[in-house]
């Protein structure tokens, strides 16, 4: 059965910048009025500032009515291809799982927002639970012993594995251990938090097999490493079956070894972090533990390490004597604090909601599924000419594959960007890779466990269309969108410091001569 | 049974995939994770709530337990504070599109991008500045990256914080800045919390990056020496660091007009629901100059023209500049933190505009003062602590009441509120202090109650 391709055209609604929308004497919302009485007894609330210290000109903002303002950002909305709309299987290494409804219910309720932090641990053992039992999950599902949800996304539990990387080797006398070591296909994030740390970075290349390179480790290791910072399976998909090996060369040689899961998805109860040698590890609450992705945040980091370095955890910790859960500031040994108060707590509360729903077994049918829905998009993707997926040729992958159009731009001209700004034709993401491109003109698909057969036959045949352009019309594919928003940007004026324009004034001044 | 989430879990599509693959079983698809790293136990976790009926009411029992400041009447600040949120702005946010979008490309996520950037452009008029960053995860944060950048800016090491700064946040900073920045801290008045600027001049030098206080500050006084700080800062070559709440920036002057060269502060108050602390965002602004906007490690988004005349596009300004495009070698990291809090701000903004914004700021004062002069009314109590002008928190001290902030919190938890943030082991130095917090959501009634509770507290 061939699979229709859709009629798509994005929302297009030219929308104007919110400044051109802007008409003097309009609001969108009425501030809660001061009574009479305290206007009587304290006066304008103006008169106490200095003069020096009050704003001499209104601020610039737009003025609009209510309903204007929302249907101005209803239009926005509608411009932005959310994981609910699409089959978001083009945005590899990103996990764009189904966000369940029933979890941002509960996450959006007055129960979770109306919560001041600093509120008295009588008044928040609901939350304290939730944040208590999560830890205890991610436990079992990692094989390590201890949680911290203050990181506030993946970059920031790594900012705080480098910190407790080095606070461990400070404490043990081995200030100098300066080198941490990393692979190219793991997250720029790894390199470059470990480099804000105070780390110099070492990145191994993967071998022939797209492994990485065991004998490049061997040579890398010294009396300077502080540690490993590793995916695994990384944004190949290829799991590393060495990876036993590489965390025993790091302990050998004095340093720790932090595990990047970020992306866990084809792995929950198959593997851990545990039985790997692993002493540190994250998993990303807005990637395998189902919280949505907003754009690019709220997210959470869960940061999980061993008994050994659970000392080092931010703090506070959330501790259960068995009758009141309650949070422990008194760490000495702790690094401190990366993110105020206790992490983006409403995205623990899907995490741990998404958990309840599926248990041990229906974890285990996520990753397994997402690894079959995996290859099978491999297989098919290797049919569409052009496309190759570099590496262990033959191998199954685990949840995703990064390919390669180098054929299809050796034979046609097309490359991988140009076959980007196509998809978006037909109502689809497609992501290229991080920098440095490794895998000439790439692409990384990853399918997840979310998506139906024939939603991965519909991405596939939008593929192959595409494919079929770039030989017959490549023209029509380089000069792409053209049902998406908007059309080909140029992207010049974004990296020439005399027309960049981040904010309207900037624009008005820059480019417009205002 | 098929799981809702898990579509190729029906047997029959999960034999056909397989079948389609080559394999006979998913076991076959792990054939290269060695044994000894299989975990072959079972997890111990619950047994799964199969129905969302049984998960609602499972998470909702446990919610149940919470009280909140719908419930109790707050007076709780000091890094997250309670304002009204505008049902527009959790209209937004809630869309299926922003909710669960990520990493798209300017052109199917345009809205995303321009959402964005018109919040920067609005932050940008309420700081005057003409650069301002996708936000980072919260104001911590983008303090703790504002003193990175002034110190590359500078090639200078060393970074001068007000003793003032709210601790939560200083410990942030100082974990950003090890190893190779030094955090020094400069005194402030006792009478006044404002920086003693004798103890200024002494630690400025040559190896100073940046001056760094908060406006208003933790403790809820406003600053008025800001010109003179920058002044000196800038005399020594070193750039001037502002942290600022934006909810005052309707009534007070923001910091680029007194010399601050980087501003950063917390977008929490603007639309956002306190979240328990989940609800932070920090944001950070400069001046539009290549050596400031080279620093960023942000995102930052730009108008750019399409083939189409007259058609705005976005993109990344000077993506370069990132850990994206140079993993270490990128300015710091960048990555997943706030974005949805940041298009919500912006939705805030706009809702309000400058009379609103200047209306919520004189709110604000007047409701604050009317606390202030209530609460200094009560035998033992001394609010505020410090002479001078305030925005929405100040300082109350019950040692002279001979009662220990502990006390008076749990004698008014027993009537339903949240009394002020407990500061005597933050700032010993002080005593029994609490820092207390108005904002527009609170009533005369409100405050009235507030001062007959703590009156009965402290007979």
């Amino acid at each position: 059965m061939s699979t229709k391709l859709r009629r798509f055209h994005q929302a297009r609604w030219d929308e104007p910048i919110i400044y051109e929308l802007s008409t003097e004497g309009e609001r969108g919302l009425l501030v809660s009025q001061v009574e009479e009485e305290i206007e009587k007894a304290v006066g304008d609330g103006l008169s106490e500032i200095p003069e020096s210290m009050r704003r001499e000109r209104p601020p610039n903002l737009p003025e609009l009515s209510q309903a204007q303002v929302l249907r101005h950002y209803l239009r926005l909305s509608q411009e932005t291809l959310g994981a609910d709309l699409n089959v978001d299987i083009g945005q590899g290494t990103c996990t764009m799982k189904y966000s369940p409804k029933i979890n941002e219910q509960l996450a959006t309720s007055p129960k979770v927002a109306e919560l001041h932090p600093l509120q008295d641990e009588g008044t928040v053992q609901g939350i304290l639970e939730i944040l208590y039992k999560m830890d205890l999950f991610l436990r079992e599902i990692s094989g390590l012993d201890q949680f911290s949800f203050q990181p506030g996304g993946g970059a920031q539990a790594l900012l705080a594995i480098a910190s407790i990387i080095r606070a461990y080797h400070r404490d043990r006398g081995e200030a100098h251990r300066d080198e941490i070591i990393t692979t190219v296909f793991s997250h720029p994030s790894d390199a470059a938090a470990a480099a804000v740390a105070g780390f110099k970075v070492i990145t191994l290349y993967p071998d022939e097999d797209g492994y990485p390179d065991i004998e490049a480790l061997k040579e890398a290791v010294s009396e300077r490493t502080a540690g490993l910072m590793i995916t695994n399976p990384e944004d190949t998909g290829i799991f590393n079956p060495r990876i036993a090996e590489f965390t025993r060369i790091v302990h050998e040689a004095g340093g720790l070894c932090s595990y990047d899961q970020a992306n866990a998805n084809g792995i929950l109860g198959i593997t851990r972090a545990k039985e790997a040698g692993f002493d540190l590890c994250f998993f990303n609450l807005h990637k395998t533990f189902s919280s949505p992705h907003g754009c690019g945040g709220p997210s959470t980091g869960a940061l999980g390490v061993t008994k050994e370095l659970a000392k080092y955890l931010p703090v506070p910790l959330v501790e259960f004597d068995g009758g009141k859960y309650r949070l422990n500031y008194d760490r000495p040994h702790s690094i401190g604090k990366v993110r105020s108060f206790y992490g983006v707590v409403p995205v623990v509360l899907r995490s741990y909601a998404w958990v309840m729903s599926l248990g041990a077994e229906g974890l285990r049918e996520v990753a397994e599924i997402a690894v079959l829905n995996n290859n099978y998009l491999l297989k098919k993707v290797l049919e569409i000419p052009g496309a190759s997926a570099p590496y262990a040729p033959g191998k199954h992958r685990v949840e995703q594959v990064r390919y390669s159009f180098e054929g299809l731009a050796e034979e046609t001209g097309v490359g991988t960007e140009d076959v980007q700004r196509r998809m978006f034709d037909f109502g689809v993401h497609y992501w290229t890779s991080h920098h440095p491109w490794v895998v000439p003109e790439p692409f990384t698909l990853e399918p997840t466990e979310s998506y139906s057969k024939a939603e991965l036959d519909e991405y596939i045949a939008i593929l192959r269309q595409v494919v079929k352009e770039a030989y017959t019309d490549p023209e029509k594919v380089k000069n792409a969108p053209y049902n998406s928003v908007v059309h080909k940007i140029d992207h010049a004026a974004l990296d020439d410091p005399s027309q960049w324009a981040v904010t309207w004034r900037a624009y008005l001044k820059k480019v417009k001569g205002r | 049974m098929a799981h809702p989430y898990i579509p190729n879990s029906a047997p029959r599509v999960k034999a056909e995939m397989l079948r389609e693959i080559g394999v006979r079983d998913v076991e076959e698809l792990y054939a290269d994770i060695p044994e000894s790293l299989r975990f072959r136990g079972k997890m111990n976790l619950p047994e799964p709530l199969s129905s969302e009926y049984e998960l609602r009411r499972h998470v909702e029992g446990i919610l149940a337990k919470n009280k909140t400041c719908q419930e109790y009447l707050n007076f709780l600040g000091g890094g997250c504070w309670q304002h009204y949120v505008p049902a527009v702005c959790d209209e937004i946010n809630r869309r299926a599109e922003f909710l669960t979008a990520y990493g798209g490309e300017p052109y199917e996520d345009h809205g995303r991008f321009q959402a964005l950037f018109e919040y920067a452009s609005m932050m940008g008029e309420l700081v005057d500045m003409d650069v301002v960053n996708v936000p980072t995860y919260d104001w911590a944060q983008a303090a703790s990256t504002s003193l990175r950048m002034a110190t590359r800016i500078t090639g200078r090491k060393q970074v001068l914080l007000a003793r003032t700064v709210g601790p939560d946040r200083l410990s942030v900073i100082r974990n950003y800045c090890r190893p190779d920045i030094e955090v020094v801290l400069i005194d402030y008045h006792l009478e006044t919390g404002q920086m003693n600027l004798d103890d200024l001049k002494d630690k400025l030098s040559a190896q100073t990056a940046a001056v760094y206080f908060e406006n208003p500050s933790y403790l809820g006084f406003i600053e008025p020496q800001g010109e003179e700080i920058a002044a000196l800062a800038h005399e020594e070559g070193a750039l001037c660091v502002v942290g600022v709440d934006p909810t005052s920036l309707g009534v007070l002057a923001p910091p680029s007009a007194y010399g601050a060269d980087i501003i950063c502060g917390e977008l929490q108050p603007l639309g956002i629901h306190m979240q328990y602390g989940g609800g932070l965002a920090g944001f950070i602004a400069t001046r539009d100059e290549e050596r400031f906007v080279a620093e960023y490690p942000s995102r930052l988004f730009g108008i750019a023209p399409t083939v189409v005349e007259g058609e705005y596009g976005f993109g990344d300004v000077f993506f370069e500049r990132t850990s994206f495009a140079q993993r270490e070698r990128g300015k710091e990291f960048v990555g997943t933190a706030t974005a949805l809090w940041g298009i919500t701000a912006g939705v805030y903004l706009a809702l309000l505009g400058p009379d609103g914004m200047r209306e919520l700021g004189q709110g604000i004062l007047q409701r604050s003062q009317y606390a202030r002069r209530r609460l200094s009314e009560i035998r033992g109590l001394r609010a505020p602590v410090f002479r001078g002008a305030h925005f929405k928190e100040f300082v109350v001290d019950f040692t002279a009441a001979g009662r220990t902030v502990a006390e008076v919190n749990r004698a008014l938890l027993d009537r339903g509120i949240f009394g002020g943030k407990d500061l005597s082991a933050e700032f010993p130095e002080l005593g029994e202090c609490a820092l207390y917090c108005v904002t527009e959501v609170h009533t005369k009634a409100d405050i009235d109650r507030l001062a007959e509770a703590l009156e009965d507290c402290v007979r």
